[in-house]
């Protein structure tokens, strides 16, 4: 057990740093919210400038053209872009890290060389059409059907949650091929192209304003055959692949942003100025809202050491733990403290909607009081990591 | 970084898990209660395995592992729910000779003195260091404790004995450290006999553990002690990192002396000091969390039966609460980690790498 970082560890921190001084200050300034051309631009941009330095791809096995980093490296790539506020990975986030390493384990060699390089250097950007109207945490029950004519599948159904579907190339799509087999084995894998005839995209408006998810509707699209990946109804297991990459490493950038939110609000606690029951004194003096600050840094400090477990077990098993699902369940609850910290500290200032609205990471403490609201359900809602941890971990018997 | 147990850690553990399972079975366990919490032959066989010489060097006499190790072995202790002044005859080995030694706070005026009747010493923390107070010096006072297996004792007035060692912090930071592995163990504790119970309790002809209702709180328990055990592998690993053997100063650094704390614009001024209360401080706040909340949980779990001294559950919430109020109380760490709120959260790992 020794949480030290190796000299080669630190050699490749040494040699990222240098190369994000360099390039960060290039940028310039990111764009508006709604503004997706400005964005896939941008987010695309940063995925060119990565695959041009050597970093992108940087957990894909080297030949696939990925930079085969270990698990630890993984995670410094990440602490080091997010400490000095390197563009997320935005839209490139499917192609990266689901569509992509699921290519790399189950596609063909001719899916393989068609699709990947382009991934790596952000010439695709790919969605998830995973999720249904009636087919959420019970994903299994999903009805989007396909029907084989010849050389191609004829898909009609609906998928929804597909964040950027509205500005990506390709889908990673699950649809129902054989619906008289037992629910996960009638699935099949396809990688559908966005630009086909009878396929719809309709945005979603979310509570926080943002319309990054859409709703796809397909209507007698026809899909090659070609483009299945893995067998006719093999699909669930496919799918199930895609699910062991979401996770390890995903919230190390999530869980950094909101330490640095975290400290920007011990800041302003520290700074501010409120009328108590005798005089005027700072939030900080407030004895619930310090020691909430403290407690959540010490919450925010347990899940950092978790996170460098799960990512421990995954350099030496090749697969990230357990950990992963007790990560997601529990961090959803300590970022909502937060938000309701954030509410304590603004008082009546917590009605006024920050510029820019909503953001995920490093944004404004009260606007991300609406985004943690989704923490807790997607990828997963809490209620299903808990069945997760129940049954998978604990061995308690399952209730279906 | 390889953040997991080594081969050898995992043979500690199962070592110490086997020992408990062995010699100090609940039933034992639960019969020290009639003698004062320590049993001499026991606690000989105890020491006889080095449990509590782990961390002194070999020329003193020790095994010469880590701080990680030695949270390992608590973690077990605490599983296994063994009573005793364990982190006082940890952190006594090699400094004096007495086998069964308490350790505890210098009390501002009259205080509680843990295993009144069995301790041969009790060191006292104050912030001018370390002191020994011989036992036959104190004049107890019987009081009933709230968990069996800690009995406690009134003093009026703790005599002030004769001084060990001018270093308070680095002791406080171990005791706080060391409680903190025993909290985790007991939350893992009680997870696994609420999961036991849970599969084998059957209601609306169902395990009651296929219920959602009872599935999602084992599952909770679970997630606290796995959060708070990352906190204090963390520790454990900082603690070695800064005051490990070769590590020629002891950088300990405050803990929560109001008064005599050292405590610049910045507390994070020397980082490496500033890391190790800080993951002390965040152990502890999650370790107490997880070991007084699963504590509960299990009580819940049981129904009924939870509330009966016959099941343990009781034994995993009370030793919490004895353990909680010590070295600190938990709003003192949580001014701590707010202090070293806003240092720089990342390079944090620079001084450790």
């Amino acid at each position: 057990m020794d949480i030290r970082f190796t000299a080669d560890e630190l050699a490749f921190r040494d040699e990222l740093r240098s190369w994000l001084g360099a390039v960060l200050p290039t940028l310039g300034d990111p764009p508006e919210r709604d503004d997706w051309p400005g964005r896939r631009e941008w987010d695309t941009g940063w995925q060119q400038m990565l695959y041009e330095a050597g970093y992108a791809g940087i957990n894909w096995p080297s030949e696939f053209g990925g930079r085969g980093s270990t698990p630890t490296e993984h995670l410094i790539f990440l602490e080091e872009t997010t400490r000095m506020g390197a563009p997320y990975v935005g839209m490139n986030f499917v192609a990266q890290l689901h569509a992509g390493p699921t290519l790399i384990l189950e596609a063909t060699a001719e899916q393989q060389a068609r699709h990947l390089p382009a991934m790596l250097r952000g010439d695709e950007v790919w969605c998830q059409g995973f999720s249904e109207p009636n087919a959420g945490s019970d994903l299994a029950s999903l009805s989007t059907r396909a029907v084989r004519d010849r050389d191609h599948y004829v898909v009609t159904g609906q998928k929804i949650w597909t964040s950027f579907g509205h500005v990506a190339d390709y889908c990673e799509l699950l649809v129902r091929t054989d619906p008289e087999a037992p629910k996960h084995r009638g699935i099949t894998w396809l990688i559908c192209p966005m630009d086909l005839p009878g396929i719809e995209v309709r945005p979603i408006a979310t509570v926080a304003g943002s319309s990054e998810f859409c709703e796809v509707f397909f209507d007698e699209v026809r899909i090659p055959v070609a483009n299945r990946v893995g067998d006719e109804n093999d699909g669930w297991r496919v799918a199930m692949v895609t699910f062991s990459f979401e996770r390890g490493t995903a919230f190390i950038s999530e869980l950094l942003g909101t330490m640095n939110q975290l400290a920007e609000m011990a800041e302003m606690a520290r700074k501010s100025s409120r009328n108590g029951s005798t005089a005027w004194h700072s939030a900080w003096e407030d004895d619930e809202i310090r020691r909430e600050i403290g407690r959540l840094q010490a919450e925010y400090d347990a899940l950092w050491a978790l996170t460098k477990r799960v990512v421990s077990q995954a350099q030496r098993t090749g697969m990230p733990g357990p950990g992963g699902s007790v990560f997601k369940l529990y961090y959803a609850d300590v970022k909502k403290r937060m938000a309701d910290l954030a509410h304590r500290l603004l008082e009546r200032e917590a009605l006024v909607l920050a510029e820019g609205g909503d953001e995920q990471t490093g944004g404004d403490m009260a606007a991300s009081r609406l985004y943690v609201l989704s923490l807790s359900i997607a990828a997963g809602t809490s209620e299903i990591q808990r069945n997760i941890i129940g049954e998978r971990i604990l061995g308690l018997p399952k209730d279906r | 970084m390889d953040f997991e147990l080594s081969d050898d850690q995992v043979a500690l553990c199962d070592g110490i898990r086997d020992l408990c399972q062995g010699r100090f079975d609940i039933d034992t366990v639960r019969g020290l209660a009639d003698c004062g919490g320590v049993d001499r032959r026991l606690w000989g066989e105890l020491a006889d395995t080095g449990v509590f010489s782990l961390v002194a060097s070999e020329e003193e006499g020790g095994v010469g592992l880590g701080w990680a190790e030695a949270g390992l072995v608590f973690e077990q202790l605490g599983r296994a729910l063994m009573p005793g002044p364990l982190v006082g005859t940890l952190l006594a080995a090699g400094v004096v000779d007495d086998e069964v030694v308490g350790f505890m706070e210098r009390p501002s005026g009259p205080g509680l003195v843990e295993y009144p009747d069995v301790i041969d010493a009790l060191l006292v923390l104050d912030e001018h260091g370390v002191w020994r107070v011989d036992a036959a010096e104190l004049s107890v006072e019987p009081a009933q404790s709230v968990d069996p297996l800690t009995p406690v004792g009134r003093v009026a007035v703790l005599p002030q004995g004769q001084q060990l060692q001018s270093d308070c912090y680095g002791w406080a930071n171990r005791a706080v450290y060391l409680c903190s592995a025993l909290q985790v163990g007991l939350a893992a504790g009680a997870r696994e006999l609420a999961v036991a119970y849970a599969k084998e309790r059957r209601q609306f002809d169902k395990p009651i553990g296929q219920f959602q209702a009872v599935k999602h709180t084992c599952a909770d328990m679970y997630s606290r002690e796995e959060v708070a055990r990352a906190a204090l592998y963390y520790a454990g690993c900082v603690m070695d990192a800064t005051c490990g053997p070769g590590v020629a100063s002891d950088p300990s650094g405050y803990l929560y002396f109001e008064g005599s704390v050292v405590h610049p614009g910045d507390p994070l001024g020397d980082a490496e000091c500033g890391e190790l209360v800080r993951a002390v401080s965040g152990a502890r706040i999650l370790a107490a969390s997880a070991a007084d909340r699963n504590g509960k949980d299990c009580v819940q779990v049981h129904g009924g039966m939870g509330f009966t001294w016959e099941v343990d559950a009781h034994l995993y919430l009370k030793r919490a609460w004895a353990l909680t109020p010590q070295f600190g109380s938990l709003d003192r760490h949580a001014d701590r980690m707010a202090d070293s709120v806003g240092a720089d959260q990342f390079g944090r790992g620079a001084p450790l790498g």
